[in-house]
């Protein structure tokens, strides 16, 4: 059984906490006490129907206001497959939940409202689902028993989404369904009312898209995250370096030049205590022991001389800005980028993006909450680091604040 | 390139011994909480992993809150020896002793809640930095929105409102003096996950997770034990039944299942035909709707 980690996005009322209740209902992933315990919370608070939504606001404060505050996961399994998904909640502090979501995702779903249509929001959802290098959408067109089940509709949407979504590069496939989240058209069980659709239901589709192949199992990178020293009797000259490793294969044998030292040796072993492996790709964790003693800790990188990441100071990155906090000018940060911590400072905020446009706005310097746009930045030592596109975990980073130790940015490198 | 495949259960394995490796380099003394429990054996049996062939470099702490079931003690110090790993036992009995905290009173009385002190003490005791958690999200709707790195306050305290963000594989750990992090390795694991990976992996188990005879009564809705700290009342009468415990907490508020199910394969097809949470046999949930936010709030794991 493989694993589909997955984002949601929608706005307010497009029935996102509904699609998700179906979801999880109609797979039988809602168990009794738990749908007992949400009858029970909606009589109390006089709702008509049992809100599914009570499944997905979890916190007290999200359940006095009716809102979702907090990215929250959800966990469902078919016989084919497990899914893990990111719900990210439509108003509050939008940018920040949907891009902490994005990041572990391998698909979207983009909940459009059959009767209004592509909306401002649709863009930015599908323009942050881009930028975090989703490279599957699903556009699932909601509420279509609300316009008659129109085809002629249903199309119409699918061409406005397609003018504009031709300009998101990253996106490698576009699926487009029309579904009744409230009624299950479609989510699970083929609709009758659509006879005129032949494509998937969600759940089919979310069983049965390809996402294999999107780590990079080309350009070998091994951040080294902790030294295992065991001083034991038995082990006694042993020194193996812990990581997960984030791109590429790494067999017995294998020359790599560790960075920033640039010595070369070879990968001795790759060890597990079920004894040794033949190899280790991307995501695995393992603990690689080399030929030569070299000095080598945590942050430093081991890779192959043939296709090595680029070494530098100065990075150029798209950024998310986070914080209540509006970034000051030129302001310094703590950047974590794999395994590595270091300081770094803002040179320059080259544009921001208006993300219901697209538009870029230059002549900008600071940044405030959710706020996106690029910069550049320079580290207090040299990175080890891929673009963001070519590969996501040596491509990204986050900014701490010194002072308050707060996550206030998310970075991609351009 | 799809000869790389990866099962589900390999992507989760790798997370989390990524996850504890963290908690190791980011951390000047983390401890593991060790329960007892499916999870944190689990969580235990991947610490091993992932410093193997080395030690695990940090200690398994155990809240005693007194009422266990034998079984569980016996298989802790057995558990401890096969990893090669330090115990440190924080007692709740001691709490009580010292007056730090008062033993609640009446039929539905439990140690549950102390637990939270005598944790909170031992962390201060022995200066932890970091705990790690066998804490799943898809246990409790709070824990739903738990993060792999969670912050407490000088007072242990969560905020669930004022989360950091966290993205990729990045986390951080940063704090100021007297704050530490409480870190859940196993947040994506669900309950089915928990019990494939310890068939695949051949992780002994506590016998009580399997089907044996019991003296068992029922109380709102559950089967409990009885033992020397619960007792029926008079109108309440316990009968010998073939049960087993889906989740191990402390003995006065651990629901039983009737069950036959005597090895793992069949464990795993009752819970996948399971129609009620695991936590549906804990009565500490069941004090209120938000019973786990609240105690998650003042420091509870």
């Amino acid at each position: 059984m493989d694993l589909l980690r997955f984002t949601t996005a929608g706005s307010v009322d497009d029935g996102k906490s509904t699609l998700i209740g179906r979801l999880l209902y109609d797979s039988k992933s809602i168990f009794e006490d738990q749908l007992e315990a949400m009858e029970e919370s909606s009589r109390r608070r006089g709702d008509a129907n049992v809100n599914l939504a009570l499944l997905t606001d979890g916190l007290k404060a999200e359940r006095e206001q009716g809102i979702t505050i907090d990215v929250a996961y959800r966990y469902f399994a078919t016989p084919k497959r497990k899914f893990i998904i990111a719900d990210t909640p439509g108003h509050i502090q939008y940018t920040r939940n949907m891009v902490t979501g994005a990041s572990t995702a391998n698909l979207a779903i983009i909940l459009i409202d059959a009767r209004k249509g592509v909306i401002e929001q649709t863009k930015r959802h599908c323009f942050i689902a881009n930028l975090l290098r989703i490279q599957h959408l699903v556009v699932a067109v909601n509420k279509m028993d609300l316009v008659g089940f129109s085809e002629a509709g249903y199309h119409r949407i699918i061409e406005e989404f397609r003018e504009f979504a031709s300009r998101l590069d990253n996106i490698v496939e576009i699926v487009f369904i029309p579904i009744s989240a409230l009624n299950g058209d479609n989510v699970v069980e083929k609709s009758a009312n659509m006879g005129w659709y032949e494509g998937p239901t969600l759940l089919y589709h979310l069983e049965n898209v390809y996402v294999a192949g999107e780590e990079n199992h080309v350009e070998a990178r091994f951040p080294v995250q902790w030294v295992v020293r065991p001083m034991s009797d038995e082990w006694h000259d042993f020194r193996g370096y812990a990581g997960r490793v984030a791109g590429g294969v790494f067999k017995p044998g294998d020359a790599v030049t560790v960075l920033p030292s640039g010595f070369t040796t070879r990968v001795k072993a790759i060890h597990s205590p079920k004894g040794e492996l033949s190899e280790a790709f991307a995501p695995q964790s393992v603990c690689l022991t080399l030929t030569d003693e070299i000095d080598i800790s945590r942050g430093d990188m081991l890779v192959k001389a043939n296709n090595p990441p680029q070494v530098g100071q100065d990075i150029e990155a798209m950024v998310c800005w986070f914080s209540p906090r509006a970034m000051p000018p030129r302001a310094k940060f703590i950047l974590r980028h794999t395994t590595q911590e270091t300081k770094a400072v803002v040179q320059q905020v080259r544009y921001h993006v208006d993300i219901n446009t697209l538009h870029k706005i230059e002549d900008v310097d600071g940044f405030a909450m959710n706020d996106i746009g690029r910069v550049c930045l320079r580290a207090a030592v040299p990175l080890f680091y891929d673009s963001y596109r070519r590969n996501r975990q040596t491509g990204s980073f986050i900014l701490i604040d010194p002072a308050t130790n707060e996550t206030v940015a998310a970075g991609m490198i351009v | 390139m799809s000869n790389y495949r990866f099962s589900h259960l390999d992507q989760l394995e790798a997370e989390a011994i990524f996850v504890l490796r963290e908690a190791a380099a980011q951390f000047e003394k983390p401890a593991l909480l060790f329960s007892g429990g499916k999870d944190s054996i689990v969580m235990a049996w991947l610490a091993r992993k992932a410093f193997w062939p080395a030690r695990m470099p940090f200690p398994l702490v155990h809240v005693d809150t007194g009422h266990n079931f034998a079984e569980t003690m016996a298989y802790r110090d057995e558990f401890v020896v096969l990893l090669a790993a330090r115990l440190i036992v924080g007692s709740v009995q001691e709490s009580i002793d010292r007056g730090r905290v008062v033993e609640e009173t009446g039929p539905g009385a439990s140690r549950n809640k102390l637990q939270t002190v005598t944790l909170l003490d031992t962390i201060e005791q022995h200066q932890y930095d970091a705990c790690l958690g066998g804490g799943r999200r898809d246990e409790e709707k709070a824990r739903a929105k738990e993060r792999f790195f969670s912050h407490r306050d000088d007072f242990g305290q969560w905020d669930p409102k004022n989360q950091r963000p966290e993205l990729w594989n990045l986390f951080n750990g940063r704090k100021n003096p007297g704050e530490h992090f409480r870190i859940f390795p196993l947040s994506n694991f669900t309950e089915m996950d928990i019990w494939m990976y310890m068939k695949r992996e051949e992780i002994p188990l506590p016998s009580i997770y399997f089907a044996h005879n019991r003296e068992v009564f029922q109380r709102n809705g559950m089967l409990l034990a009885v033992t020397e700290f619960l007792k029926p009342q008079s109108h309440e009468t316990a009968a010998s039944r073939v049960v087993r415990f889906r989740t191990i907490g402390d003995a006065t508020c651990t629901g039983a299942v009737e069950s036959t199910a005597s090895n793992l394969d069949e464990v795993i097809a009752e819970v996948a035909a399971a129609r009620q949470t695991e936590r549906g046999t804990r009565s500490d949930d069941k004090r209120s709707e938000t019973a786990m936010e609240d105690r998650k709030k003042e420091g509870y794991f």
